[in-house]
This record gives C-alpha cells, sequence and structure tokens, in this order.
C-alpha cells in the first residue's frame, strides 16, 4: 500500500511489533503477589521520560491517588496520552510532568469548564502536541493491543486534525476506498483504577470500560490501583467477571477512594465542590502554589489528601449522591 | 405566550429534529439537554448513545461528563468508547449533535486552537470525540449562538469536518459516503446545506428575526432558502419538561 497524505506531527511512540513482542517475551508471567503501596510502584515502574497513559475517563475511574502520586515524585519529561484527559491531566500539567502529549481531549473538564493550569502549560511551548481524536487513541491502543502496527479507521481524513497528526492514508486493498491508518499505541506505563483486584492483579470492574481493556493489554507495564483487594478464590469462583487478568499486572496498590474527587461508578459521585475549588484557585498562580503544597506535596499519600477534604462524611455524601439516595421517598 | 430564552428557544427547535426511534451521539450541555427533551416529547424511543461507552440510558439528570454514571443510568448497556464509536462508523447512528468555537459556511467546526497551531493564542480541548461522530454519523447538527466571531470565512483550524471544501469534496476526501451537516440551529434562524454546492442557507427564521439580522452576524454570504419558513416558538409543554424535568438546575438553560 502506498501513503497518500501524512500528518505533520511527532510520533512519540514506535509502532514496531517485534521490538513490543521482545519485551514482552521477558516479562514476569508467574502468580506472583504484587501488592505494594503505591509510592513504591511509581518509583519503581515509572521513570522519568516514560510514555504515559491513564485509564477510566477523564474525572471518571480514574487513577487520581496515582496522578498525585507521579506529580509528588517530580517525575518529568514523560510523553501522555491526552485521551479525554480533564481532571487528571490538570494534575499532570501542575507537576509539568510531560513534555509530549497525543491529543485526543485535552484543557477542559467537559461541562465544568477549562482548566487554566492545563491550557496555560500546554500553550507554554514547553509542550510538542500531535493532534488525534477519542475514537483514533482507541483504535491505536486496538491495534498494540493485537500486536499489529496500525489499524484503519475512516475518520480524520480531509481535516486538519489529520494534517497535525502523524497519521497516514492509503487506499485499501480490496475496496480502493481512502483509509487512515492509524499507527499503534503501546505505553510504556499505565495505570488503571479498578473495584477489585486479587494480590496477583486479576481485576474486575463496573461500569463502562472506556479504553482500558485494550490499554491493559497495549501497556509494556501496568499498575493497577483498587479500591479492595478481594481473595484469589473469589475470582476463581467467577472467572467471566474478570477484566483484566494478573500476567498484565506489574502492581497492585489497594487505594480506596482512590479516583476521587472523581466519581468511581457504584461507589461514589465526583465532588464537584472540590473540582471547582481546583478550577478557581488555579488562575491565580500563588494561591494554586499553596494549594498544590496543601493538598499533593505535604500530604503523605491518597489517605491524608482524603482527610484534607471532608474525609469519611464526604465519602459517604458522594455515596449518597452516586445512588440517588436523596430521591428516594 | 410564554416567555423564553435563545437557550430554551435553540434546544426546542433542536429535538424536534429527532424523530421516534432514531439514534444520536450527543455530549454534555445543550446537546444532551435537546436529546433529553426528545425523549419526553416527541421520541420516547430515542436512542443516546455517549461516546465513553453509555448505551440507552435513561438519563435522571444532565451528565456533567459524558462518561460519568448517570450515562448508564437504567441503560441497556456500559460498553466501551470503541463500541459507540464502532457503531457510528458501521452506520448504526442517525445524528450527532456538535458545537465549536467557529464553523464556517460548510459547517466544518474548529475546537482545537485560535491562533497558530505550533504557537497558538488560545487552546481549547481538541476533537475528543467531535471529529469521530461527525465522520460517521449520518447526520451532524450544530447548535451554537449567532455571531460574527463563531461563523467565520474560513476557521483557524478545522477540527471536525463539515462538508469540506463544498460540492463533493467531502466524497472525495475518504470519510464515509452520504454522511454529513445536516441543520445548523442558531438564536436567529435555522439552516441547511444547499444539495449541490453545500453551502450553508438559511431555511427557517426564528419570531422577531428576518434574514438580514441572520446576514449581519454572520461572517460569510448566506444563501437564502426560496421559502423562508416561520420557526415555531417552544410549546408551553416543551418549556415546562425542559425546565421543571430536563435542567432544574439551569445548568444549561441559565446560560440563555
Amino acid at each position: 500500500m502506498d501513503v497518500i497524505d501524512q500528518g505533520i506531527g511527532p510520533l512519540f511512540t514506535d509502532p514496531d511489533p517485534d521490538k513490543i513482542r521482545a519485551f514482552f517475551r521477558k516479562k514476569n508471567r508467574k502468580m506472583t503477589n504484587k501488592v505494594m503501596n503505591l509510592k513504591t510502584a511509581v518509583e519503581t515502574y515509572v521513570h522519568d521520560g516514560d510514555y504515559l497513559a491513564i485509564g477510566g475517563f477523564g474525572a471518571n475511574r480514574t487513577p487520581v491517588a496515582a496522578c498525585h502520586e507521579i506529580v509528588r515524585q517530580k517525575k518529568k519529561n514523560m510523553g501522555f496520552a491526552g485521551h479525554t484527559a480533564t481532571h487528571d491531566m490538570e494534575i499532570l500539567s501542575a507537576g509539568e510532568v510531560y513534555d509530549r502529549l497525543d491529543v485526543a481531549y485535552v484543557v477542559g473538564l467537559e461541562a465544568r469548564g477549562l482548566s487554566t493550569c492545563s491550557r496555560k502549560y500546554v500553550q507554554s511551548g514547553k509542550v510538542q502536541v500531535t493532534e488525534w481524536t477519542n475514537y483514533a487513541l482507541t483504535v491505536r491502543l486496538k491495534a498494540a493491543a493485537m500486536g499489529v502496527p496500525y489499524l484503519p479507521a475512516r475518520n480524520m481524513m480531509g481535516t486538519d486534525t489529520f494534517k497535525y497528526s502523524a497519521g497516514k492514508t492509503a487506499n485499501c486493498p480490496y475496496t480502493g476506498k481512502k483509509l487512515n491508518l492509524l499507527p499503534a499505541l503501546s505505553p510504556d506505563v499505565s495505570f488503571i483504577h479498578v473495584h477489585e483486584a486479587d494480590v496477583y492483579g486479576n481485576c474486575r470492574f463496573k461500569g463502562i470500560t472506556v479504553a482500558d481493556l485494550d490499554l491493559a493489554n497495549a501497556s509494556k507495564r501496568l499498575i493497577i490501583t483498587t479500591e479492595r483487594l478481594i481473595s484469589n478464590n473469589e475470582i476463581k469462583h467467577d472467572p467471566s467477571s474478570t477484566r483484566i487478568p494478573f500476567h498484565l499486572v506489574d502492581a497492585v496498590c489497594e487505594v480506596p477512594f482512590g479516583a476521587y474527587p472523581g466519581t468511581m461508578p457504584y461507589e461514589y459521585f465526583s465532588d464537584e465542590d472540590h473540582i471547582k475549588t481546583w478550577l478557581t484557585v488555579e488562575k491565580d498562580s500563588d494561591k494554586f502554589k499553596e494549594f498544590l503544597n496543601e493538598n499533593i506535596f505535604n500530604c503523605k499519600d491518597h489517605d491524608e489528601y482524603i482527610q484534607l477534604n471532608g474525609g469519611l462524611a464526604k465519602m459517604r455524601l458522594l455515596r449518597s449522591k452516586e445512588f440517588l439516595l436523596d430521591r428516594e421517598v | 405566550m410564554t416567555d423564553y430564552n435563545a437557550m430554551e428557544l435553540m434546544i426546542s427547535v433542536a429535538s424536534r429534529e429527532l424523530e421516534n426511534g432514531a439514534t444520536v451521539g450527543v455530549g454534555t450541555g445543550a446537546p444532551c439537554a435537546a436529546a433529553m427533551l426528545s425523549q419526553k416529547t416527541s421520541a420516547p424511543d430515542l436512542v443516546i448513545l455517549f461516546e465513553a461507552g453509555g448505551l440507552s440510558p435513561e438519563l435522571p439528570e444532565m451528565p456533567i461528563s459524558v462518561g460519568d454514571s448517570r450515562t448508564v443510568h437504567r441503560a441497556a448497556m456500559a460498553g466501551s468508547m470503541g463500541d459507540t464509536m464502532d457503531y457510528c462508523s458501521r452506520g448504526f447512528v442517525d445524528y450527532t449533535f456538535l458545537g465549536g468555537a467557529q464553523i464556517d459556511m460548510y459547517g466544518n467546526l474548529n475546537s482545537t486552537v485560535i491562533g497558530d497551531h505550533a504557537n497558538p493564542k488560545v487552546r481549547f480541548p481538541g476533537s475528543g470525540g467531535a471529529n469521530d461522530f461527525a465522520s460517521f454519523c449520518w447526520r451532524m447538527m450544530v447548535m451554537t449562538p449567532q455571531d460574527n466571531k463563531r461563523f467565520v470565512e474560513k476557521v483557524d483550524f478545522l477540527t471536525t469536518p463539515g462538508w469540506l471544501e463544498g460540492g463533493d469534496s467531502r466524497a472525495k476526501s475518504g470519510l464515509p459516503l452520504d454522511a454529513g451537516p445536516y441543520k445548523i440551529i442558531t438564536d436567529m434562524a435555522v439552516m441547511d446545506f444547499e444539495p449541490d454546492s453545500k453551502r450553508m442557507r438559511v431555511i427557517s427564521l426564528h419570531p422577531g428575526y428576518g434574514f438580514a439580522d441572520v446576514q449581519d452576524n454572520c461572517g460569510f454570504e448566506l444563501i437564502k432558502a426560496d421559502e423562508l419558513k416561520d420557526t415555531l416558538p417552544p410549546s408551553e409543554d416543551e418549556l415546562r419538561i425542559l425546565r421543571e424535568e430536563v435542567d432544574p438546575y439551569g445548568y444549561v438553560i441559565g446560560r440563555g
């Protein structure tokens, strides 16, 4: 197939499937206990310069605790998949963690408005930007999950989104139709937040899967944060509920309320007041610095952050909101 | 006649475009309000899809995010982004509602940057799922206020495809055939696209506005349909449902 057009954006990851196979050839497949605290997991598996992906959808089942820990450890020069990156991106932008950005949706928090901090950082000239779409990043992860160098799709063509991407178009060998060939995306390290996991990394989660099943398969290293640890016996009794199997997982970190202040489906709803505080305080750089010190740098871990922002009483309120309990008569 | 604001008018008009049993891909805000109103009035079996994976929910309130728990409330399925967009790509999804910072005469949208891409004056979120929805859904609609800053001769960045450069340019681009922009709903008028040139054409004027008002608030030359219709204002029923059931806290209609 001859390339017809190609985008001018840089490609931040290598789509060569044999290099990825060589990596997976050496990856541990043993059912070993992978439980550790999040601090150790980030120290061990996240390196400056790595390409990072964050699971969930913006502020929904997002591993927020992991984003805080990455910022706390001052990781730098990372690549980042902005796949509906909203509050997660706001945190990572505050830490200036990344300098290469694949964009599907960035700098906004959907109906809540735009993040001054994310926007300022992306506009600062410190970040290389390549444009994609939500489906394009989903398909790129799917290609990596399949172990192929690209997958075709029929989006993006004719637009500047394509022009500023790193995509290529070619004619289909079967139909002659022009296709957008999307390069496989294998993140060096990814984080996914789940409801339940056993010590080996067998995971269950509820609600929409977004792109997390492909993300889990596509990632070279995968760190799970989980609301709760459960026994392996429970997994073995109901294997059809396993959504991510152990062999993909490098570390399992038990982090209750790990998606706070975002939503964890069937657990707790987002803390809109706290998210609004982020969006307001980041407009004033001195106040924001103080706020980050208080909420991230001076917190030992996510437990301290939760305590600082209302503790169990707040979590109960958000739980009631998630289940719309105030509407029961 | 009951008073209404511009947002209530746009949402009511938009809701009437969706027929019962149709499928629609929506985002948060006004598009979602239009789909909810439609579900509670003329199209109870309207199937709403969210790009994060929610399929056919009964929305208890306006979602804050297209991936929050409300988007799968009493839904048929909590799927994936791939599921939703694959349905669209396969031709299952009839409509989508989009917005943007800029729109041109062919319905192309910009939600990426104002100014130069490498050195933008303002960075916006980018495509999200908008380019995908507009590439794949049969009929793309836009709801946006009518003004010169939004309706521009040339978008700074073409994020999301309309009819591209008009004529048959979209068909030649490689995008799926026969899908494209359908209606543009503003606070002054409803526009469609002239079938050959694919240029924006005013077909209906909202109460109190003339063609000149629309043209004065548009940065390119509009086509005037041979017969201009009068838009029906929101009915008492539409307004009541919109205010009491769809958006009781005024998140969207409060901005009208």
